[in-house]
């Protein structure tokens, strides 16, 4: 029998209640599915005095739909929200992503609260602990240097969740909850470009809900990605796109990435695409700009020059499918 | 002094039978089942999220045991392979892996039938597609997954010709 290190777990019925239990015990966690945080505390990587168990929070739990905008708990699981027609109708990429996260097993009780704050992951770190210590860990954790990129003192390691990139196309907001009470975020600002540190929440700090508001014209939007195993793996890239024309040209472009660096991110400068017509000419210099973009490090056994390019074939592949869906709609 | 450690009462049904139990915090459900309960059939096969062959239901939903704290299992309803047959007789899901060879080794076979029972409940009569994407998080060494396959549709076949689950 297999011993976590030891623990004390609490069974908050309220969000209020969840905050102040964490409060009076900092070094804790919050445990939604524990389909990442478990993983990570069975290897020895993180060792939580004390879990904040967040399923008995009803005001988590639901998706609610009001005339401008939804709201989806952080407790949803990813198969509610895969699976659920106001999501899909909506915002396509969203629930597509989160059908796309790990197995369907891990989908029935994964949630996607722990999904958008899921640690980020590198082959130097998610390794059991003998592992880690044979190659005297490394700077994420009790080590002095980064083996990925051995001079500096920045750690890569990449975010990858599948259902950030989905939900950043559509401007989602994050709820929070903390010591000091409620405060609203733009989902892009929970990130940040360090793999050691890549969450801006506060000590302490519960993602409550997430917001979106709904397009006031239909979008399209789609995701993809690439991984090892077809059926089970985390993306070694993933793309989620959004696009609308107009008079045959593209009018609106906007593709998120994960996997490729330590946050989810929206890729800049693609205005130069707007008002061209999605030729393949055109779509070949989306897929080029996206390339140089996702800028992914040595962190899978999979060489970084692979995720990119596929982080840009998978890109021209769903432009290529949404124009043509475009297409088809207005004719 | 003696160290305290965080424990909880629980109670819950497993495989229909009520208990409670004083367990510590920290353990997973995978070893309560296994060393507190005496269930042997639900197995570990990796070291975390990886394999599938822990796979249980709580609550008729199909979820890893060795990525779930027992203590957050207050009042569940718990099912494992152990508790599947019914006086000595199997069930369709598990003759279909008797007949049509689904277990080799049959180290991912409770996970497989668990995962499988899941989607039957679901899905009585389950395409092929449904079967491949239903057992896409468990991992068999042995077979190449088509005998599995085949073991599924014998059981929907056998169960919406009206032989009884069990
Ligand atoms: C084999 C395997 C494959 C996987 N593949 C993928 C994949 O392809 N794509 C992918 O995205 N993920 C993957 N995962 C990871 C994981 O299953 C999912 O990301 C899942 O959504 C995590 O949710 P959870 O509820 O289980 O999170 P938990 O493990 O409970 O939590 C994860 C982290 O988030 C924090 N947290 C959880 N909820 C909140 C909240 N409401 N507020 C603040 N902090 C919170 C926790 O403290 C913890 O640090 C995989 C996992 C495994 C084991
Ligand atoms: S990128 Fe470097 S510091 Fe970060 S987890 Fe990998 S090896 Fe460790
Ligand atoms: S033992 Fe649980 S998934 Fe492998
Ligand atoms: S029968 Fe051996 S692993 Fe599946």
């Amino acid at each position: 029998m297999e011993l976590l290190s030891e623990l004390k777990l609490h069974h908050p019925i309220s969000v209020e209640d969840a905050v102040s239990l964490h409060a009076a015990a900092p070094t804790g966690r919050y445990l939604a599915g524990g389909s990442d945080l478990l993983v990570n505390v069975r290897r020895g990587i993180e060792q939580p005095g004390s879990l904040v168990y967040l399923d008995n929070i009803a005001e988590l739990q639901s998706i609610t739909d009001a005339p401008d905008q939804i709201t989806i708990g952080a407790g949803v699981t990813l198969r509610e929200l895969a699976n659920s027609a106001l999501v899909h109708e909506h915002f396509a990429a969203v629930a597509q992503a989160a059908g796309e996260v790990a197995g369907p097993s891990h989908r029935e009780y994964g949630t996607l609260g722990g999904n958008l704050c899921l640690d980020t992951r590198c082959v130097f770190y998610n390794q059991s602990e003998w592992w880690r210590a044979a190659n005297n860990y490394c700077l994420k954790s009790r080590g002095d240097i980064c083996h990925v990129a051995p001079g500096g003192k920045k750690c890569f390691a990449a975010f990858s969740g599948d259902v950030a990139p989905a939900l950043l196309l559509f401007d989602a907001e994050v709820e929070l909850a903390g010591p000091s009470g409620r405060r609203r975020m733009a989902l892009a600002e929970l990130y940040r470009n360090d793999g050691m540190d890549h969450l801006t929440l506060e000590t302490g700090e519960l993602l409550v809900a997430v917001h979106v508001a709904k397009p006031s014209v239909p979008v399209t939007s789609a995701y993809a990605k690439s991984r090892v195993r077809g059926s089970i793996d985390f993306p070694l890239a993933g793309v989620a796109l959004r696009m609308a024309m107009r008079d045959g040209r593209i009018a609106e472009l906007r593709v998120g990435l994960t996997g490729v660096s330590p946050l989810p991110f929206l890729a800049g400068k693609l205005d130069k695409f707007i008002g061209r017509a999605p030729d393949q000419a055109c779509l070949e210099d989306l897929r080029d700009a996206i390339r140089s973009q996702a800028k992914a490090m040595k962190t899978t056994v999979t060489p970084p020059h692979y995720r990119r390019r596929v982080a840009g074939a998978l890109t021209l592949k769903l432009a290529q499918s949404l124009a043509q869906d475009l297409v088809e709609a207005s004719s | 002094m003696t160290k305290t450690i965080a424990k909880t009462v629980l109670s819950l049904n497993l495989n229909g039978v009520v208990r409670d139990d004083v367990i510590p915090d920290n353990l997973l459900l995978v070893d309560y089942l296994r060393e507190k309960a005496s269930l042997t059939g639900t197995k570990i096969g990796c070291d975390g999220g990886e394999c599938g062959a822990c796979t249980v239901l709580i609550d008729g939903r199909p979820r890893h045991a060795c990525l779930t704290l027992a203590a957050t299992c207050q009042d569940s309803e718990i099912e494992t392979i152990d508790g599947l047959s019914r006086d000595s007789r199997l069930t369709a899901l598990q003759r279909g892996f008797n007949e049509k060879l689904g277990a080799q080794c049959g180290f991912c076979t409770p996970g497989m039938i668990m995962a499988s029972e899941a989607l039957l409940r679901r899905i009585p009569n389950p395409s092929e597609t449904d079967i491949r994407d239903a057992l896409a998080a468990n991992i068999c060494r042995c077979t190449g997954y088509v005998k599995i396959i085949e073991a599924v549709q014998f059981a929907a076949q056998a169960l919406t010709e009206g032989e009884p689950a069990a």
